[in-house]
């Protein structure tokens, strides 16, 4: 399949079961929002060394968010229910607590409540209050800089994570560009976040080493460097490859955040240096969502 | 269908319990049926409709007109339905209400509200004292739902509250939010002396500074945000309440005597 002059490989990305959460995060103004999120979405890449993969999913504006502040929204993820809680609360205690007027409310409702302000209230030290508004508890804990305010729970949801897509380019440049491209037409859309720096990640792995203590390592396959040495996917012209990650609240959420990154870079054209689209898997063993590149782009192999 | 009405067919000498005239309790029952229950009149008991003349079919939806505020326990206990009064009504209007609505269309007596755990009461007059109150012996008051008084109040309003929202358009007397345990008692009026007296938690918010006992800490002018929240779950209730914009108040803790931390706001 070849889009403008990009080759779509035929095969699909291998996603995973995830458990998923939504934070709002308002503050006095849309920076000191930023401030929080960022800093509660940081060291949050992914799963294997961080715990959760998080990012900011939208800005929100002040006539849309609980307190009429500005505000943006976050994801967050994780492999269990029980690392998603013990994370959220760790996160919001150094992250959202600490930040000047930030205060934090669910961003999604669900039958599975998790803690968000629930204990962090006791750092009010018996003189935060609690209020019941329209049937939702938020707690006001003092601080110095007046009074952070939390709801008492967000939701947990059934997500997934680890949709992917790689783009082959002919220079490192290049591949970065269109992942720029890319990232900048997903960020659009609600329900999904890249959670690698940027939206991209450049160390692709796959499963197993050489050295026994460690379970992934470089994905050498697609490492231009070792072209001679390992079995190469890559062609002779590619010199660069990038990967975007998109962990989402639902499979339609990522599809569609898979063919909007890759509908961008193929509006470039080759002559922005990208050859192929491709994406990872684990031979279809590991993980029970497939999205096959060739169904996103809206033509399905017979 | 039409709502069930309910009559006075002349004025009163003595309190009447009207506990079970709620949507709930005549449900599926007949004309003939409502019309033989008995209501407790000094030391008579008294057929409905010796007292009332009966008219209409759904006893989801019930009217009582040519009221009297002799006419006690109005709505008590109700889980649905809705109750309207079209004049005054007695003491403990919506006594431990656990759901629907009552609109009542002129005065109360004391107590309304007392014990009220759900529901809605809509008070379009003036109150008694104890709004939202605890009944004789229990230790706490209204228990959740919400009150919207369009009059004044009298004394106690909120007086041993422990959970739920008072909104009042007038003004409310002595001893307001007093012994409070949790919840918002709103006061868009002016508030007697010892506003908030031996209060331990919950939420006072004044529009007028009152003249506070000195256990009421003074903890200075604030931005609070979660006023907002506070302003907009309003709406549904009291559009005087839901103008409210200012995000600005005055904090008061107390009360101190009993090391209480309740909060009396005064929006500036």
């Amino acid at each position: 399949m070849i889009i403008n002059g990009i080759q779509i490989d035929d095969t699909f990305a291998e996603a995973f079961n995830m458990r998923g959460t939504r934070v709002i995060i308002t503050a006095q103004n849309l920076t000191w929002a930023y401030h929080a999120a960022r800093a509660m979405t940081g060291f949050a890449t992914s799963v294997i060394g961080c715990g959760v993969e998080a990012g900011i999913e939208a800005e929100i504006p002040s006539e849309q968010s609980p307190d009429g502040r500005p505000g943006v929204s976050l994801l967050m993820f994780a492999m269990g229910s029980k690392v998603l809680m013990q994370q959220l609360e760790t996160r919001m205690g150094q992250c959202v607590l600490t930040c000047p007027t930030a205060a934090a409310f669910a961003g999604i409702t669900s039958d599975e409540p998790i803690n968000l302000g629930k204990n962090l209230r006791f750092f009010g030290d018996g003189f935060q209050t609690s209020k019941l508004i329209g049937g939702k508890r938020y707690w006001r804990v003092p601080v110095m800089d007046g009074e952070f305010l939390c709801e008492e729970s967000t939701g947990m949801v059934r997500a997934i994570g680890g949709g992917n897509f790689l783009i082959l380019a002919t220079s490192q440049s290049a591949a970065l560009a269109a992942a720029e491209v890319a990232i900048a037409a997903m960020q659009r859309l609600p329900n999904v976040i890249m959670p690698f720096p940027g939206g991209v990640v450049r160390s692709g792995s796959k499963v197993g080493s050489r050295y026994a203590a460690l379970f992934a390592s470089t994905n050498d396959a697609f490492c231009p460097t070792l072209k001679g040495v390992t079995q190469s996917e890559l062609s002779s012209d590619i010199e660069s490859v990038m990967e975007i990650v998109i962990d989402g609240l639902s499979f339609d959420d990522i599809a569609l955040a898979m063919h909007t990154g890759i509908a961008a870079i193929c509006a470039m054209g080759s002559a922005s240096g990208v050859k192929r689209i491709s994406a990872g898997n684990y031979g279809g063993k590991l993980g029970p969502h497939h999205f096959k590149l060739h169904a996103i782009m809206g033509i399905e192999k017979p | 269908m039409s709502a069930l009405t309910f009559s006075l067919k002349k004025p009163l000498q003595f309190a009447i319990n009207c506990a079970v005239l709620t949507p709930d309790g005549l449900a599926n029952r007949t004309l003939n049926e409502i019309a033989a229950l008995t209501l407790q009149h000094g030391k008579q008991a008294v057929r409905v409709d010796e007292l009332f003349d009966i008219s209409g079919h759904d006893s989801a939806s019930l009217r009582f007109l040519n009221t009297s505020d002799q006419l006690d326990y109005l709505g008590a206990n109700m889980h649905s339905g809705r109750i309207d009064i079209s004049g005054d009504a007695g003491a403990y209007l919506g006594f431990g209400m656990k759901g629907g609505e009552i609109h009542c269309h002129g005065n109360t007596q004391d107590l309304a509200a007392c014990n009220m755990q759900n529901g809605r009461l809509v008070i379009h007059g003036n109150t008694g004292d104890f709004l939202g109150g605890a009944a004789a012996g229990l230790r706490k008051g209204m228990l959740g739902g919400t009150v919207v008084v369009k009059g004044h109040a009298g004394d106690r309003v909120g007086d041993q509250m422990r959970r739920g929202l008072i909104l009042i358009e007038g003004n409310a007397g002595d001893y307001c939010a007093s012994r409070m345990l949790a919840g918002t008692v709103g006061v868009l009026g002016k508030v007697g002396n010892y506003a908030g007296f031996s209060m331990h938690r919950g939420t006072l918010l004044l529009t007028t500074q009152p003249d506070l006992h000195p256990t009421m800490q003074a903890c200075g002018s604030h931005t609070l945000p979660f006023l907002n929240l506070l302003y907009k779950s309003f709406a549904p209730y009291s559009q005087a309440f839901a103008s409210l914009k200012s995000l600005r108040a005055e904090r008061w803790l107390g009360d101190a005597a009993i090391q209480g931390v309740g909060e009396i706001l005064v929006i500036r």
